[in-house]
């Protein structure tokens, strides 16, 4: 088990260059859009734009395929359950198994839930894959003005988190040399898992009461005001990617409207 | 170039009735290179974390002053840079030159001024790599290093090193006292080091502190003469001084094969390159084996997979009496044909107190209820943890529970005892008794498969070394 929480992404794409503060605001406003929206069209063509954009990011399309995989494998089950379980059928009845019966009506409205759990992923997704996590703690210290203790102090924390899975290992190991394991038995395993937790726990919280000695040692906890030694702006480009996105929604949202299927919530 | 005084400073960490230091006086003068020495307990760190402003008020009490150039340590914390002992905890930021810049930022240093003093200070460590060199990339030796940068790049007025090498491989620990060699000589800080080990920081020393417990002055002059002095008593305090000779301890005749490992190899999924690539051996009653080699060269693969503790991708590992090999064994019934004790022993402890802790394996292994009490009392007895017998197994000191982890593998009597790293970070007088219980243990006919950098260790127990390098084996030597 290893955590890797780097970018997957050629660095010099349009997309990955983009300010994170920017990508942040553009990912959250397609979201948004499709999560207020309740038909079927407007995620769909949300979503369109997305992989539209998807040759821009730099992402490699098998990269970004496994990232998105297990999300996309949700949204089918999203999908499915909601078609299934509609609370009416409406419409033309397509299957029917004894109990069970899919409508058009509740197949529609099932993918269109389905529809807005894909573009909330794949906005999420191309956001986070093209983002250098120094770079976003950076543009929320310089663009969003949030405090250094906070961003950095995260950052810090998730450099610790790949030791955790070695940890993990070891404590493992340790504890099958001492004669315990959960073996075939699951209440055991129970037991043991939350133990192996606990251990991990103490270790995080004694390892990150040193980081943040260390780092005090270094004057972060001194009044003065920080200095930036990696500068973050937002560039006519990032503008322009904020704006690109608030365009897409709102066509995304008229063009709905103007086929007469748009609905919200 | 500042002089440090402690004037009558005592310190309570919150929450603890005794006092970690007692009335300390003493003046360090501007430009002195001071190595302060004492055995555990004696409050080195709490007398550097005091330096560094890093005993804050809501974390305990105190008496007296620190006092850093006539003012207030606490004011003063940009003037002072501190080492500690972890690499893995100093370092902030995903990309090198990023870690050493989090300093200058926090000084306020304006950007176009950082990145040439981030580059000044990573030439003046010697880092082999360049500034985007990510962080997680390096080894323990190398992470120390960019460590030692991050705290000369703030251009510190008073340095201050606490164990700096001492949780580094051989070859990590060699290069960071030569970085700390030539960066040391370009600056006219003053400087206190703590070190257990002597010998290799004494040439950048002027003037050498030893305290006894509570922070109580033993004595104080120059390297040579306090050496000279107090050395025997120092060593038996815990210090290791040059010059006193170490223990050894010969094994008797070896007896029959205890354990066996064949063509064991370890190949983890996604790499090329195995861990451990066929790797065989015998483990005799009554010898003690140890396996060196540099770092990744494999030692600890060898530990787990001789141990039964991860399933090889080819060969085994078999104890007489037993047809499945270890890894295939249920894990109450391996803790009763080999024992694995780790370099932390903390993640052994599986229960709440001591004495529960020698009981463990004894009642995985079914024993009835008398046979385990005689056990018990007999382990508590001979490793001196009679007194401990109801303690928390996670307050005690680094002896104690490096020696309740040997006693909790041996407790369900197994014939082969794994140790891996026994000695790490020990300091004389632990490492002493280590060695004489290890000793016991395999004159008794336990066979001992030790993974150590430690040359004395190695030099004072086993009859055999087997050295690896990049998962094979390179040499076998008797000696």
């Amino acid at each position: 088990m290893t955590i890797s929480l780097a970018p997957v992404c050629d660095a010099r794409a349009p997309i990955a260059r983009a300010n994170p503060v920017a990508k942040l605001t553009a990912a959250v406003a397609v979201s948004t859009t499709a999560l207020i929206a309740s038909d079927w069209l407007t995620p769909l063509l949300l979503l369109a734009a997305l992989l539209a954009v998807v040759p821009f990011s730099g992402i490699r399309i098998g990269a970004l395929a496994r990232r998105l995989r297990w999300l996309w494998s949700a949204a089918l089950i999203v999908v499915v359950v909601n078609a299934v379980f509609a609370a009416e059928q409406t419409g033309r009845i397509l299957i029917a198994l004894g109990p069970l019966e899919i409508s058009t009506g509740a197949l529609l409205d099932a993918t269109a839930i389905g529809l807005r759990v894909l573009v909330a992923a794949t906005a999420g997704v191309l956001g986070f894959a093209t983002t250098d996590p120094t770079d976003l703690a950076d543009a929320l210290t310089q663009q969003l003005r949030a405090p250094a203790r906070f961003t950095l102090g995260a950052l810090a924390a998730l450099r610790l988190l790949p030791l955790m899975g070695a940890e993990w290992r070891q404590i493992t190991s340790a504890r099958r040399a001492r004669g315990l394991e959960g073996g075939w038995n699951p209440a055991r395993r129970v037991r043991l898992f939350v133990s192996t937790m606990f251990a991990l726990l103490v270790g995080a919280i004694r390892r990150a009461g040193r980081l943040a000695a260390a780092m005090d040692a270094r004057g972060f906890d001194s009044e003065i005001p920080r200095t930036y030694a990696r500068e973050q702006r937002m560039y006519a480009a990032d503008w322009a990617v904020i704006a690109g996105a608030l365009l897409v929604c709102a066509t995304a949202v008229a063009v709905s409207a103007a086929y007469g299927v748009f609905t919200a919530f | 170039m500042i002089p440090v005084e402690f004037r009558g400073f005592a310190w309570r960490h919150a929450g603890r009735r005794a006092q970690a230091v007692t009335g300390v006086d003493l003046r360090v003068e501007p430009g002195e290179r001071v190595l302060l020495l004492g055995p555990s307990g004696s409050g080195k760190s709490t007398l550097l974390a005091a330096l560094a402003g890093l005993l804050t008020e809501d974390s305990g009490e105190q008496d007296g002053d620190v006092l850093i150039d006539g003012k207030p340590a606490a004011e003063q914390q940009d003037r002072v840079g501190i080492l500690f002992q972890d690499p893995e905890t100093q370092l902030v930021m995903a990309r090198s030159g990023d870690d050493v810049a989090f300093g200058l930022e926090n000084q306020a240093v304006p950007r176009d001024r950082i990145w040439p003093r981030v580059r000044e200070a990573l030439a003046a460590v010697g880092f082999p790599y360049g500034v985007d060199r990510p962080t997680h990339a390096l080894s323990g030796g190398e992470q120390q290093r960019l460590a030692l940068a991050g705290v000369l790049a703030r251009r510190p007025d008073l340095i201050l090193l606490d164990e700096p090498t001492a949780n580094l491989d051989p070859e990590g620990a060699r290069d960071v006292r030569a970085a700390l060699r030539t960066a040391l000589a370009d600056t006219e800080a003053t400087l206190i080091v703590v070190e257990h080990r002597v010998a290799e920081i004494l040439d950048l020393v002027d003037r050498v502190i030893a305290l006894g417990p509570g922070g109580t002055l033993l004595a104080d002059g120059p390297a040579e003469a306090v050496l000279a002095e107090h050395g025997d008593h120092l060593a038996a305090q815990g210090v290791w001084v040059p010059g006193v000779p170490l223990p050894t301890r010969p094994a008797l005749a070896a007896g029959d094969v205890a354990l066996h490992g064949e063509s064991l190899t370890l190949l983890h999924p996604g790499t090329d390159h195995p861990a451990l690539d066929d790797v065989s051996f015998q483990l005799r009653q009554g010898e003690l084996l140890a396996v060196t080699g540099p770092n990744g060269s494999g030692k600890s693969t060898l530990a787990l997979l001789a141990g039964g503790l991860a399933k090889p991708t080819r060969g085994r590992s078999t104890v007489p009496g037993e047809t499945r090999p270890l890894h295939r064994l249920p894990a109450r019934r391996l803790a009763t044909r080999i024992g694995s004790v780790f370099q932390d022993p903390e993640h052994q402890f599986v229960t709440a107190t001591v004495q529960d802790e020698l009981a463990f394996g004894p009642r995985q292994a079914g024993w009835p209820k008398d046979r385990i009490d005689a056990r018990v009392s007999e382990l508590l007895e001979r490793l001196r943890l009679a007194p401990l017998a109801n303690a928390n197994p996670h307050t005690l000191s680094g002896g104690e529970a490096r020696r309740l982890s040997v006693a909790g593998a041996l407790a369900a009597a197994p014939g082969v005892l794994l140790l891996d790293e026994p000695t790490f970070g020990q300091d004389r007088r632990t490492w002493g008794e280590l060695v004489d219980l290890t000793a016991d243990i395999r004159d008794e006919g336990t066979a001992l498969l030790a993974v150590t950098h430690d040359r004395d260790f190695a030099a004072a127990l086993a009859g055999r070394e087997l050295v690896l390098n990049a998962g094979r084996i390179a040499e076998e030597r008797r000696r």
